[in-house]
Parts: structure tokens; C-alpha cells; sequence
């Protein structure tokens, strides 16, 4: 920081996050990351899913501690242990993910944790209700502030989080994806908000997908890629395309890349497929169709519905709407064993939780859609499961110690070829994979890809749903891309272009998708 | 109960999602909101209805003494719960803090040596809430510390505690705890069966407990800080709310007003037996449910829980004095609790349904 003449004078930044490394078992979340957040500026932080700004987020408010490296406040080295350290050093932060209660009111929430008191240390509810008030008026919210958060729309309970910051009279605001859940018009009381904070000085690092929005109010942008610092620069001297390709990065493209086979006749159809959700649906009115050999990629954002359309058509959402058809057969019934006979099956997105049967052997979780298979006079047949389970780990280059060992013990890719390999079990004609390569390297995700792409030769239709624009890009024969439920386009191999899958997941415009 | 919420339940399944509640939902709504209430109006309306003694001013406060033991107990389970916990030793507890005290008072602390201490009345009130605490803090240690889930933590105390309270007399009665003069240890008999301006004075401990725990809940940090915990525990965390702390706070108070249900259930009968209060937890689990205290934790009331208590002491007292058999009155009672809690279902569904 040795300024000269020359230059302009910039203050020194508040907030640097020096060397910054953070490790979840043998996982580097974050590596090596110097940020810096420039005082009285909104700081933009963008990267792709799993790119490290949420882990940075929380190191910089103390929900995590670093590895190794350490935080600076106005050039002083810190440590926060606690969430409630950084709050009393000024530096606030509103979660991607709601941290809200529910169960209690607008009010409770914004002073859960520091509540006002009374000399007669009762509360002062009061005095609370009459600074809600104030703090949701400028955000333009007129709400009760006696209401139950639960019962408020989604938009509405994530200003509630913001005004539960802006009440905490912060130098320092972090906003992980704040606009997720909001609408146009909410998003432009937000900005209004972000400007007059700036103006007062206070420092905003702000995380976002959505280049139009953030290209709007950002001073300075930095990019991150896999756990790392790719580039950093004043948001003027950027465009669009610079910052896609930052997030993207070239060097892995070679990796997946498919030349198509022979597409066939369409094997699922569906029409007007709808999950009902609050205060929008969560799959909106969506149809598309999909051809025997084809593989086609689901692009968009975290909560564009893609997860819910996966469910939708293995038929774990209640309540759906629409018909979905699998070779001319339409789907009569909302169940998971009636879709698996008709020939789709789903590798879910969260293999731990949706995924794995923690507690049992590889061997049991290969067989465990199939059990009636290996079925004699109402005993299963220990012998049976072995043998099938051992060919599905040759026929996978599936690496276990032992056909007994606890899948617990394998690496992620492997527990995925495991979950795969259950999938293929049940002979599905139509093969769902929702993010089949979250948290696996690289290897293991190329292993996969070949996988998807012979499964597609011997005639399979493939639909899989990734955030990484390259694997999306690498794989598909076509691409659909969802946002807030709905597909707003639907790209040939030929016409996709990685500003245009990033525009089209960042749109609200609903595109007549012809099948 | 049943024939009273079905009527107005037929046009509601008419009413179509993001409606507007037609007059009739919205009275459907507000029954099923004072639901405790309005089961306890008809319970009482029913009994007396068959036997003149019910509703007569003698038995309406021997029914609110019976009461009052459960009321203490669920009241502080109710702390509990609304973190998201269960307090299963609530029972032991009272057993354990009757059976300390009852020695005390019978026998005086015996020291090593041989010779033995007296203590004053109060003084032997004031450590069996102390050992009610303790056991409490026992619990919440267990839970925050040592990360045992609740459900097992306080089912292996509901044992141990109830194993020392045997082990203090071996077994039997401390027959005779009038103390004397001469000892300054006379007059415990006031909680249990003595009376002020006609009320016995365990129903006035009750109203007091009630009292505070109703402003600890409602209007203090702690109490909102409780309802956060159970609510969303990682938002808690993330608001800077210690959470193990606020949850050691509400077993220690679940303990310490177990241990003054026990004391008073003691003083009640004039003697202290090891198997005092022997499965009074799930009698004051069933009061806070009953009275609207969500088991998974983040909701729940103090006045809910009373009134629940209330509901369970009253209907019970009623059974019994209309010649309902011991077998049947097990039957009523598992249904009435399995029934309030399907009517609490329903309203959060009416609820979710009608909210903006």
C-alpha cells in the first residue's frame, strides 16, 4: 500500500482476508485466498457453485475459522471465534441460506440475540417494535412486525434478514446472494438501500450469480475458481464476457467433450409439469422432450428448480401436475416404484443424504432398488446380491476394498459409481442425474462422463443437471436452462455459447420451448 | 368434543387455497385456537352434568390441588421442550428431592463422625430445590456437553435419580416429618396441606411459579433466546446466542420445579416414600402437548401448559368421582391426548392455509 504521487488516493481496505486457507478433511474448500474488501465500495465476489465465496463469507464472520491465514480489520490481524465476535467489530452478514426463525415474530427476529432491555432488564418490546418499524420502512415493507416470520412469502422474510442486519448498525455488510428470493421490485428497494449505505461509508461485500444485477451496483469485482483467486479488478474495467470466462476457466474444458451418437425417437415427454410451491411454483409449467441416445444438460442457478423438476419426474414430489410419458406410456400415479417401471431412474443430488445408505455395505446399496430380484420364497439370497453387485463394480471400475465394505470407506466418486450402479440395476430406459459430479474429482468426473456418454450409445436418454458451465457445455447434445421454475431456453449443441446459458439463467422471460 | 368441531368443518374443505376463510372456517379456526380452553368448559360442563359434586367449591379446589403437582411439573418441562428437548426425570426428581428432604427433616444429616445436624424448615426446602437443580444441571451437561441426545440423557437420570432415592432410606418410609420445637425443623406440613384465605398453598406456588415463568418466557431475553434455540438452533448460533447455555438454563429449571412438586407431594402425605411421583413426567409431558408446546420444539406456552394440566387433572378427578374404572380411565386419558394433538395438527394446517 506504498501509494504514490501519482496514483489516486484509495483507502487502505478495511477488511483483508491474507492468505486465507480452508480444509474440510482432505477437501481445500479455499486456497490461498488474499481478499480484500475496499472501504465505503460494494465489493462484488463471484465464482460458480463451489467456487468458495460462501467459505470465505463465513471465515469473514466468524461461522468458520481458517486453516491457516488471517483476517485484517483496518490493517489489525483478528480472529473471530464466534458470529457474535465479528458482529461487535461492526461486520454483518445475511446468509444464503435463511437464518431466520420462524416460529418467532418479525420483531423477534431482527433482536434475537441482543435484546433490548428495559432498566428493569425485562425486555423492551416497545422500543423493538418501534425500531423494526423503522428498519422495515426503509426497505418499503409495510408488515406487521408482530407477524410470525413463518407466515410471510419468502421475498419478504429475506428483506426481514436484511433488516435485522441494517438494525445492528454495521461498518462491514456481507450479503450472500441477497436476491435469490426477491423480486424486481424488491431488488431495486435493496440497491436503493446498498446506495445510501455506501454513501454512508459502509463497506458491502456482496455475492452474486447474476451478472445484470450486480454490474449494476458493484464498484469492484473478484472472481474465484475452485477454492482459488482468479482475478480482481475495479467493475469498470470489465464486461461480461471477461468475467464468465474467469468463472469458467478453459483449462478443464478439454476433459469433457462428446461427440454424439445416433439420437433416436423421443422417450419421455413431458407437458406442463408443475410443482406447486410458495409464493411461486417451484417447476413452472415446463415441457420438453428427450430422444433415445440423447444427453441433455440442465443448466441454471441453486434454487432454479432443477432438483424439484428431477424429484418431479421420479416421482418423490407429491402433488405435481402435468403428464410426463416414457415410450408411450404416460404416467398414471405420483410414486417412485411406478416411475422405476416405467424405466426412469434418479442418481439424486445429495449422495450422502438421498443417496447412500450409510450404515450398509456396498453390496447392499448396489442391490437396494433391485431386492425383489435377488428374492427366492421370501428370503433374499445373499448369494445372488454378491455376484451382481461384484459384476457392477467390475462393469463400473468401481474401486472398493471389498464387496462388504461399509460405503462409507469409498472416495465420492466411488460412491457415486455405487449409486450409479443402482440406478443401472434397475434397466432404466431414461437415466436422471442431478449434479453427478458435485465433490468428486476429476478424474472420477471424467470416469463418470464416459459412463453417461456409453449408457447414451447403447440407446439411454440422459438428463443431468449441472452448475459447472464447462461440463455442461462438454457433454450435452442439448442444453435446457431453468430459472425460478421455469426453462427460459433451449440450446442445439451448436448454438450454446456460455454467455448465453448465463443469460438465460439469470432470465425471467419464459421461452416456448418446442419439442 | 367431536360432534362440536365436525359441524363446522364441512364448508371448509370447500374453501379453495389462498381463499379468503369463509365466517364458518374462521370459527372452526378460533375453537381449535382455544382448544385446551374449550375442552376443559366441556369437561367440566359434562361432569357436572352427571354428579352434583363435581362442580361444588370444595371439590373444585381439591381438583386444582391434584393439579397444581402436575402444573409445577409440566411448567418446567415446558422450558424444555420449547428448546427442543424432553425431560423425562422430572418424576425421579420429584421423588429424590421428597425423599432428601423427608430424611432431613426425619432424621437430620447423620455426619461421619456420628453426630447428626438439623436444619431449619427452610433451610431443608432450600436444598431439595438444590438437589432438583443439581439433577437439572445434571441433564443439561449431559445434553450440551456431552452432546447425548435428551430423550436418553434424562431417561438414564429418570433411573439414576430414582435408584438414590431408594438408596437414601434403603427402601422405606420416612414416616413422621412434623420435626419438633426443639430442632426449629416444624411446619413443613404448609406446603402440602395448609391453606391461605381458604386456598391451600400449593395451589398459591403454583400461581407464583406460573407468574414468573409467564414473564421468563414472554419477557425476557432468555425466553425469547429459548424459543430461538428451538426454533432454528443454527440461526441461534448465528445470532450470537449461546446456545448450550440457554439450554443448561431450562433443566435446571425443569429439575428445581420438579423438586418443588416433589416437596410438596411429601409434605402432602406428612411422610416420604421412594416411589413418590413414579411416572408423573409423562402426565406433565402429555399437560405441556396438551397444551400446545410443539415436541419438536420453538413453540409452546406457559398458560398452554397449565391449562393442559388442568384439562389432564380435571378430567382424571372427574372420571374417578363419577365411578369411571381405573382401566377405562387409562383409555380416556391416551385418547384425549391423542386427540388434542390431531386438533393441533388441523389448526396449523387451517393456519398455513389462510396465512397472507
Amino acid at each position: 500500500m506504498s501509494a504514490t504521487l501519482s496514483a489516486p488516493v484509495e483507502a487502505p481496505p478495511v477488511l483483508v482476508a491474507r492468505e486465507v486457507t480452508k480444509s474440510y478433511g482432505g477437501v481445500h474448500a479455499l486456497r490461498g485466498v488474499t481478499f480484500n474488501a475496499r472501504t465505503g465500495a460494494v465489493n462484488v465476489l463471484v465464482g460458480e457453485n463451489g467456487a468458495g465465496k460462501s467459505t470465505l463469507m463465513k471465515i469473514l464472520s466468524g461461522a468458520e475459522q481458517p486453516t491457516s491465514g488471517e483476517i485484517l480489520l483496518d490493517g489489525q490481524p483478528v480472529s473471530f471465534r464466534t458470529p457474535r465476535e465479528a458482529q461487535d467489530a461492526g461486520i454483518g452478514i445475511i446468509h444464503q441460506e435463511l437464518s431466520l426463525f420462524p416460529n418467532l415474530s418479525v420483531t423477534d427476529n431482527i433482536f434475537a440475540g441482543r435484546e433490548l432491555r428495559h432498566p428493569t432488564h425485562l425486555m423492551d418490546l416497545r422500543e423493538e417494535t418501534r425500531q423494526a418499524r423503522v428498519a422495515l420502512a426503509r426497505l418499503r415493507q409495510d408488515i406487521d412486525p408482530g407477524t410470525l416470520v413463518g407466515d410471510l412469502p419468502i421475498g419478504t422474510r429475506q428483506l426481514v434478514e436484511i433488516a435485522r442486519v441494517l438494525s445492528q448498525n454495521v461498518r462491514i455488510l456481507i450479503m450472500d446472494e441477497p436476491t435469490s428470493a426477491l423480486s424486481n421490485a424488491e431488488v431495486d428497494v435493496l440497491f436503493d438501500v446498498m446506495q445510501d449505505l455506501r454513501a454512508e461509508g459502509v463497506t458491502v461485500i456482496y455475492i452474486s450469480h447474476k451478472l445484470d444485477e450486480f454490474r449494476r451496483i458493484g464498484d469492484h469485482v473478484t472472481v474465484l475458481r475452485d477454492g482459488a483467486l482468479v482475478a480482481d479488478r475495479p467493475m469498470s474495467e470489465t464486461d461480461t464476457g471477461w468475467i464468465v470466462q474467469n468463472m469458467v476457466g478453459r483449462s478443464e474444458e478439454s476433459l469433457f467433450s462428446r461427440t454424439s451418437g445416433e439420437i433416436g425417437e423421443p422417450i419421455l415427454k413431458v407437458e406442463h409439469l408443475t410443482v406447486p410451491g410458495k409464493p411461486l411454483p417451484l417447476v413452472d409449467d415446463v415441457s420438453f422432450s428427450l430422444r433415445a441416445g440423447e444427453i441433455v444438460g440442465i443448466y441454471g442457478l441453486m434454487g432454479a428448480g432443477r432438483t424439484e423438476l428431477m424429484e418431479a419426474l421420479i416421482g418423490s414430489r407429491a402433488r405435481t401436475e402435468g403428464t410426463i410419458t416414457v415410450a408411450g406410456r404416460v404416467s398414471t400415479e405420483d410414486t417412485v416404484s411406478s416411475r422405476l417401471k416405467l424405466g426412469l431412474a434418479l442418481v439424486p443430488e445429495d449422495r450422502q443424504r438421498d443417496g447412500l445408505v450409510q450404515s450398509l455395505s456396498v453390496r447392499a446399496n448396489i442391490v437396494l432398488a433391485t431386492l425383489g430380484n435377488f428374492t427366492r420364497r421370501l428370503l433374499s439370497s445373499p448369494g445372488a446380491e454378491k455376484s451382481t453387485a461384484a459384476e457392477q463394480v467390475k462393469g463400473l471400475a468401481i474401486k472398493i476394498p471389498g464387496i462388504e465394505a461399509p460405503v462409507t470407506s469409498l472416495s465420492g466418486g466411488n460412491q457415486q459409481k455405487v449409486v450409479l450402479s443402482r440406478a443401472l440395476l434397475t434397466k432404466p430406459k431414461i437415466l436422471l442425474l442431478d449434479e453427478p459430479t458435485r465433490g468428486i474429482d476429476v478424474g472420477a468426473k471424467t470416469e463418470i462422463f464416459r459412463i453417461m456418454s456409453e449408457l447414451a450409445d447403447n440407446g439411454l436418454g440422459v438428463l443431468f443437471v449441472s452448475s459447472e458451465l464447462a461440463e455442461v457445455m462438454g457433454m450435452s447434445d442439448r442444453v435446457l436452462v431453468m430459472a425460478r421454475g421455469r426453462i427460459t431456453a433451449n440450446l442445439a449443441k451448436q448454438e450454446v455459447t456460455e454467455e448465453r446459458l448465463v443469460a438465460a439463467s439469470a432470465s425471467t422471460d419464459v421461452m416456448e420451448v418446442n419439442p | 368434543m367431536s360432534t362440536k368441531t365436525a359441524a363446522p368443518s364441512a364448508p371448509t374443505a370447500k374453501v379453495p387455497e389462498r381463499d379468503k376463510p369463509t365466517p364458518g372456517a374462521r370459527a372452526l379456526m378460533l375453537l381449535l385456537q382455544g382448544r385446551t380452553v374449550v375442552v376443559l368448559v366441556l369437561l367440566i360442563i359434562f361432569f357436572s352434568s352427571i354428579s352434583d359434586s363435581y362442580l361444588t367449591s370444595s371439590n373444585l379446589v381439591l381438583m386444582t390441588k391434584h393439579v397444581s403437582i402436575t402444573a409445577l411439573l409440566a411448567i418446567g418441562v415446558t422450558f424444555v421442550i420449547i428448546t427442543g428437548g424432553i425431560d423425562l426425570s422430572v418424576g425421579s426428581i420429584a421423588g429424590l428431592a421428597g425423599m432428601i428432604t423427608g430424611g432431613l427433616l426425619y432424621q437430620g444429616l447423620v455426619l461421619p463422625g456420628g453426630s447428626t445436624v438439623w436444619f431449619s424448615t427452610i433451610m431443608v426446602i432450600l436444598i431439595g430445590l438444590l438437589v432438583g437443580g443439581a439433577v437439572g444441571a445434571v441433564n443439561g451437561l449431559l445434553v450440551t456437553r456431552l452432546k447425548v441426545a435428551p430423550f436418553i440423557a434424562t431417561l438414564g437420570v429418570l433411573y439414576v435419580a430414582r435408584g438414590f432415592a431408594a438408596l437414601r432410606s434403603n427402601g422405606s418410609t420416612f414416616p413422621n416429618l412434623a420435626g419438633s420445637e426443639a430442632r426449629g425443623n416444624q411446619g413443613f406440613d404448609l406446603l402440602g396441606v395448609r391453606s391461605l384465605l381458604g386456598i391451600p398453598y400449593a395451589i398459591w406456588i403454583m400461581i407464583v411459579v406460573a407468574a414468573v415463568a409467564v414473564v421468563l418466557t414472554t419477557r425476557t431475553p432468555f425466553g425469547r433466546r429459548l424459543y430461538a434455540v428451538g426454533g432454528n438452533e443454527r440461526a441461534a448460533v448465528l445470532s450470537g446466542i449461546r446456545t448450550s447455555r440457554v439450554k443448561l438454563a431450562a433443566y435446571i429449571i425443569s429439575g428445581v420445579c420438579a423438586a418443588l412438586a416433589g416437596l410438596i407431594l411429601t409434605s402432602e402425605l406428612g411422610a416420604a416414600y421412594p416411589d413418590t411421583a413414579t411416572t408423573f413426567e409423562l402426565n406433565a409431558i402429555a399437560a405441556a402437548v396438551l397444551g400446545g408446546t410443539a415436541l419438536a420444539g420453538g413453540k409452546g406456552t406457559i398458560i398452554g401448559t397449565v391449562m393442559g394440566a388442568f384439562v389432564i387433572g380435571f378430567l382424571s378427578d372427574g372420571l374417578v368421582l363419577v365411578g369411571v374404572s381405573t382401566f377405562w380411565q387409562l383409555v380416556v386419558k391416551g385418547s384425549v391426548i391423542v386427540l388434542a394433538v390431531i386438533l393441533e395438527q388441523t389448526q396449523e394446517r387451517l393456519n398455513a392455509k389462510f396465512a397472507t
